[in-house]
């Protein structure tokens, strides 16, 4: 505060007087100004999205449960050298020391069973820095900054979880991804995602449901945005694994040290009739052309498509495995597929059925 | 004169004060798009349609890149794989005969609300009026109606489309019409709607039928709550993403949540109407 001097001559009591009112009025302004960014910073700061969020396999769950048919690309827009690096792909891959990682993908989680865990780093006035999206396993915490710091250059190094800035539009996290190492876009099929993959998610609260959108771009391997929208579930329970980055190491002694990488040569996977033989699909729908997205490809298709006389596979699935308190008693699907030598012998009836012709009885 | 210092010497100065809380008012005034008009009259509240924060009207597209095989195609019978069926869902679907539904009349089951979200469609937004949000689909076509009220009226005879109440939900805490908070139909008619938000429908009165094409059942007295975002990537694209909420504990045994989402298109030149099939 400005205080007079009593002893002062009156016309420099005068200046000075009109002087403090100036500056006072100034104080006040900033003042104002000041209040104003605290009453306006609730609207800056937004959605809180802290917490355990629940995986609710309500999509795509035999993927996210026992694991993708080795050769189904549904759902993706794949250009021929994506396809075509797709088909090389074999799981025993993975057993490669170099190659352990490549399921490290940041969102490949909506593809997994694991719900997700959000929390937010703040700098020392309370402000958030950066987002932290973890909490499942195989893939790395994507930590997307919020401190408008610069995106790294296209030479600087590349990294599984990538470089993730955030911004809000209205209740909306937008976030841009970047400088993402080459990987595996979806869980156990060997989709390839390169190195100048970039992606936008979208983070939407509503009420206790987080819905995720992705738009994945890829000039190498995607002829189009591959865009997925999931949903998860506020978990109060945080029933949720923890994060693990991926630890290379030895499985395979024979890969070991042998030069060996496992691979199907062009035109030599074995599963690349699997889906059409026991569901019938389009061979270009298995093989990821994107025109197979689009409702026109339905009415392409009307004539040809034969659908399978019977499911005998991941029929329904859902209710046995996610031991929840309220699944249905003696609700018995036929699972198969590895799950137990009951199942795979109902799925050895069911495939002798369809070849037949007729419906397996229930 | 002399004048006193601290905060006794601003509030008896009383200049910046006034000034202050000029300040304040006129941010009150803009942070809240209301207020009273220049000739003092209270404005009327603008109608749900100019209160729109989002723009839902045009033509939209499905994009399938998710259960691919559940929604492209008509799956096999007994396939209801991630959903999860109470015993009575799963008998009613292991029941499924699509030549019943044709003899009965009742091919468009599959075409209700619940499973109409998720199939392979066209959709194209209009404003029937100011106060209600037409959806049609070219799959099956049908038609929605989202009415901006705050509930659905008593006694309305089932329907595949049921009874939809919408509200808008502003960005930054605010309601729309139909629950507590801001309302978006009291912003002055001067005002700027908010730029960000979404729209939240419930759906009741629904005529029982399929969330999926073979038979997997909902009944009547499913609640089906919708929450509509719209996203704008940098490459000019324009998303509307759906998350749904089926509600039917008949059929269900914990509500069934999914979400899809639509490209926008440039106009209705791929709009492709056709009738309901039981079987395609």
């Amino acid at each position: 505060m400005v205080a007079v001097e009593r002893n002062l001559p009156v016309h420099e009591i005068a200046v000075r007087t009109g002087r403090d009112r100036r500056r006072r009025l100034i104080r006040t302004v900033a003042a104002v100004a000041g209040l104003l960014v605290l009453v306006s910073a609730p609207v800056s700061a937004q959605i809180d999205l802290t917490g355990s969020w629940a995986s609710r396999m309500y999509e795509d769950w035999p993927e996210r449960g026992p694991g993708r048919d080795t050769v189904d690309y549904s759902g993706l827009p794949l250009t021929d050298e994506g396809r075509a690096k797709a088909l090389k792909w074999q799981q025993a891959v993975y057993n490669m020391i170099e190659r352990q990682c490549l399921l490290l993908s940041p969102y490949v989680t909506g593809f997994e069973p694991q719900g997700l865990r959000i929390w937010s780093e703040l700098d020392a006035s309370g402000r958030v820095i950066a987002w932290k999206v973890g909490g499942t396993i195989e893939h790395a915490i994507i930590s997307i900054w919020m401190d408008g710091r610069p995106r790294p250059s296209p030479n600087a190094p590349y990294f599984f979880d990538g470089f993730s800035t955030g911004r809000w539009e209205g209740d909306t996290l937008v976030v841009t991804t970047t400088h993402l190492k080459a990987s595996h876009m979806r869980r156990g099929n060997g989709s390839p995602s390169s190195d100048r993959a970039t992606v936008t998610a979208y983070f939407t609260r509503h009420d206790d449901l987080l819905t995720v959108t992705t738009m994945q771009e890829d000039p190498i391997y995607l002829s189009e945005p591959w865009v997925v929208s999931r949903t998860w579930q506020l978990d109060t329970r945080a029933n949720l694994q923890y994060s693990s980055p991926c630890f290379a190491k030895t499985e395979l002694p024979r890969l070991e040290d042998t030069g060996v990488v496992p691979h199907y040569l062009p035109g030599e996977n074995t599963q690349a009739d699997f889906m059409t033989k026991t569901y019938g699909m389009p061979t270009e729908a298995v093989l990821g052309y994107a025109e197979t997205l689009w409702p026109e490809y339905r009415k392409k298709i009307k004539d040809t498509y034969v659908p399978p006389v019977a499911c005998g596979r991941y029929c329904c699935g859902w209710a046995g495995f996610q031991g929840l308190p309220d699944s249905a008693p003696n609700l018995r699907c036929i699972i198969g597929g590895g799950y137990g030598q009951q199942d795979r012998e109902l799925f050895r009836e069911f495939l002798k059925s369809t070849a037949a012709g007729t419906p397996r009885p229930r | 004169m002399l004048q006193r210092t601290g905060m006794t010497g601003l509030i008896r100065d009383g200049r910046p004060v006034r000034i202050a809380l000029g300040c304040l008012l006129a941010f009150s005034s803009i942070a809240s798009a209301q207020g009273p008009d220049p000739a003092g009259a209270p404005e009327a509240p603008r109608p749900p349609r100019a209160a729109a924060p989002i723009d839902l009207s045009g033509y939209w597209a499905a994009n399938i890149t998710e259960d691919w095989r559940w929604r492209m195609v008509t799956p096999a019978r007994g396939d209801y794989a991630s959903i999860p069926l109470t015993p009575q869902g799963k008998a009613a679907a292991d029941a499924w005969n699509p030549s019943s539904d044709e003899a009965a009349g009742e091919q468009c089951r599959s075409y209700g609300a619940p499973g109409l979200m998720r199939a392979p469609t066209r959709l194209r937004f209009t404003w029937l009026d100011d106060n209600t949000l037409k959806m049609e689909s070219d799959y099956g076509m049908q038609t929605r109606l989202f009415h901006f009220r705050p509930q659905a009226p008593a006694a309305v005879k089932p329907t595949w489309q049921g009874e939809s109440t919408a509200q808008w939900v502003m960005a930054a805490g605010g309601r729309g019409q139909g629950q507590g908070g801001a309302q978006a139909g009291t912003a002055g008619a001067g005002a700027v709607a908010p730029r960000f938000g979404s729209m939240k429908t419930v759906t009741t009165r629904l005529r029982p039928g399929y969330l999926r094409k073979n038979g997997v059942p909902y009944s009547t007295n499913t609640i089906l709550t919708e929450h509509w975002d719209v996203h704008k990537p940098e490459n000019g694209d324009e998303w509307m993403v759906v998350t749904i909420v089926v509600d039917d504990s008949a059929n269900l045994q914990l509500p069934w949540i999914t979400s899809m989402h639509f490209k926008k298109e440039p106009d209705g030149g791929k709009w492709n109407p056709e009738p309901c099939s039981a079987r395609w």
